[in-house]
């Protein structure tokens, strides 16, 4: 995993609240034994019509959002399913980061740790992130600040171990694997 | 010394590390539980790094998502739903061979619904840390447990560390005064709650059920009402233990027999909150004024009362009614059924089964009607067919099915087709959650049952007053 720093793209909204893990990605599209090519399942149901062609009202199938990294969602976003195929999916289909007013604990979760930013903001923050949605905008996670030409940055805050994790580019198995003599004490203790 | 919470007595027992400096705690796994589908990239993970599983005694692996519920052919073979889902059978168990790993797989007469399969074998118990790679692992709480589902990473950091990073979740209490009126079920109680709390209203914390309704309740409807935690959004759910606990749990496969049992008992049975113990929310909830309950959204907080009319459009909701094709302000019973499904690890339990064939025996779901009842285990299976269960399902002219997951998600080709409506007992309403364009009621299993008798959406006690005269 290479590090993260900072992330400029144009941004692309999807107000929709409570976007569950099933609309991410259906549950019949789990059925992989790997983690790669599941882009072309995110969002599949709002996307693809049933005839397999682009859904043309759904806003990420719009040419003028081709390419965008930061999806501002809709409140309480990621609820559901524990499966992290949704953050795999979202990577794959070039979604970089997910900013919305909540962001469901699995989920943050497991975006954090595949290189996926989740990041909350307040619904003052939201609505202007909103309103200027397909912009360019960019997220620095070293100074935790999102900033937008012409506005004040916006401040947001990543659990410090998880962001450290990403702009080193480690994963965190590494540092549980280097608790192993605490884990031995820990099993001792208790047998 | 300070009161602590339920939830405090079991995250202090289980650090390894406290959290400090901004470093997540390091927290002890005591049973990881695994299945077919969240599982196979974290057994890369170990090959691809070379490790080897720390603790393979404290996993235990069943098949649950992928596999069909029809029976096996006469050759033995079974009809998947296509070639990726018997790959991710074929793989778990080939995994569990390579790593050590007990597998209750087809030829075990334990196999079910990993929420289902663990407390009946008595691999769950009070005071455990228990995770497992899906979200409903919240089920476990019911026994005083520390359960919460986790990520394929997660579950690769489980296997090789037995250990995961986790940051201290907030409390919530959820206090359930008074009893549950005659013909109301934990599953009616956990979707009123889900409607009072939100489908976020529990995010970031740990909830503890509480109070003289929440200790009237059996393990099984403990269970119920545990699953639905995440529902709320909620990390956890849990239920201290008490005489229903052990009593459930003594003399099941995985817990200590004789003097060990009573031992381990008088340990569960302080597992409890101190009564001066502060929550960082609290939630109260009269019982007495649940009636049966469904939703009618695309979200599990979206309830409704089985006797009351749809809420008014709002901006918020305007979604929702548009998938669901349903008008506001109108009653929701009376609304034309599809399918109905009795299953999945919120309702596919014995008293689930015997909740929904109490109402069906001797009659015939409507004509128009497709019914599946999928038990949650094997051993389920057994004990309903024991009773003669599956002859009054068949009777009525639903499907008795083999053990699995189902149609609560669909995986395994178990689906409905686009724009039908299914009354089901699962514990999911998303769009598309059982099939593309389905349309999903979440109910009790005697709303299940009664919808399809009636053939449209039904007040169980109605056809349960009919049954009693």
């Amino acid at each position: 995993m290479s590090g993260i720093a900072r992330i400029e793209s144009r941004s692309v909204a999807l107000p929709v609240a409570n976007i569950d893990t099933d609309q991410i990605i259906p549950a019949r599209f789990l059925t992989t034994t790997t983690r790669a090519g599941l882009g072309r399942h995110a969002f599949q149901d709002w996307r693809w019509l049933a005839d397999g062609s682009p859904n043309p009202g759904f806003v990420l199938n719009r040419a003028e959002h081709q390419g965008a990294e930061v999806l501002i969602a809709g409140d309480n976003f990621g609820c559901g399913s524990s499966r992290e195929h949704a953050p795999w999916a979202l990577l794959d289909a070039g979604i970089r980061a997910v900013i919305s007013t909540g962001i469901a604990d699995i989920f943050r979760n497991n975006a954090l740790k595949n290189g996926l930013l989740a990041i909350v903001v307040t619904p003052a923050e939201h609505a202007s992130l909103l309103a200027g949605a397909g912009e360019p905008i960019a997220i620095d996670l070293r100074t935790q600040r999102i900033e937008r030409a012409g506005t004040a940055p916006i401040a947001f805050s990543v659990d410090a171990f998880a962001r450290q994790c990403l702009l080193d580019g480690v994963d965190q198995l590494g540092y549980l694997l280097a608790r192993a003599d605490a884990i031995t004490r820990f099993e001792e203790a208790r047998a | 010394m300070t009161a602590t919470t339920l939830f405090e007595k079991l995250w202090q027992s289980h650090c390894v590390e406290a959290d400090r400096d901004g470093l997540p705690a390091v927290i002890y796994i005591d049973l990881h539980l695994v299945h077919e589908v969240t599982s196979p990239q974290a057994f890369s993970l170990l090959r691809e790094r070379g490790l080897r599983m720390r603790q393979p005694k404290r996993t235990l692996a069943t098949l649950d998502h992928s596999t069909p519920t029809t029976p096996p052919r006469a050759d033995g073979g079974r009809d998947y739903a296509d070639a990726a889902t018997e790959a991710q059978v074929e793989a778990l168990v080939g995994n569990c061979a390579e790593f050590g790993v007990t597998l209750h797989g087809y030829d075990s007469p334990e196999r079910g619904i990993v929420h289902v399969m663990a407390p009946e074998l008595g691999a769950t118990q009070p005071g455990m840390t228990i995770v497992c790679g899906d979200s409903h692992t919240s089920t476990h709480g019911a026994f005083g447990a520390l359960a919460f589902g986790i990520g394929s990473t997660e579950v690769g950091h489980v296997l090789a560390t037995q250990c995961l990073l986790q940051h201290k979740p907030k409390t919530m209490a959820v206090n359930v005064r008074g009893r549950l009126a005659h013909g109301v079920s934990a599953k009616d109680l956990a979707l009123h709650v889900a409607g009072q709390v939100g489908v976020a209203g529990g995010t970031g914390h740990v909830i503890e059920f509480r109070g003289d309704a929440i200790r009237a309740l059996t393990m099984e409807e403990r269970m119920t009402l545990c699953n639905m935690s995440i529902e709320m959004g909620a990390r956890a759910g849990l239920i201290a233990p008490d005489a229903t606990t052990v009593e459930w749990l003594r003399g099941r496969a995985r817990v200590p027999s004789g003097a060990a049992f009573e031992a381990s008992a008088q340990r569960w049975l302080g597992l409890r909150s101190d009564d001066a113990a502060r929550f960082d929310r609290e939630v109260e909830i009269d019982a007495g004024s649940v009636r049966p309950t469904v939703t009618w959204g695309t979200d599990p907080g979206k309830v409704v009362a089985i006797d009351a009319r749809l809420p008014a459009a709002t901006a918020a909701n305007a979604r929702a009614f548009e998938y669901m094709r349903l008008r506001p302000e109108a009653p929701i019973a009376g609304e034309r059924v599809d399918v109905v499904f009795v299953g999945s690890c919120t309702n596919s339990r014995i008293n689930d089964l015997r909740d929904a064939a109490d109402l069906l025996r001797g009659r015939r779901i409507a004509t128009h009607v497709r019914m599946l009842v999928v038990p949650g285990s094997e051993r389920i299976k057994r004990e309903a067919e024991a009773e003669g269960l599956d002859g009054v399902f068949r009777a009525a002219g639903a499907e008795w099915r083999e053990p699995g997951c189902s149609m609560c998600l669909g995986m395994n080709g178990d689906i409905a087709r686009p724009g039908e409506l299914v009354v089901s007992t699962s514990n999911r309403n998303f769009e598309g959650r059982q099939g593309p364009g389905v349309r999903t009621l979440l109910a009790s299993p005697a709303t299940a049952a009664a919808s399809a008798v009636a053939g449209v959406v039904a007040d169980p006690r109605v056809l349960a007053a009919e049954v009693a005269a």
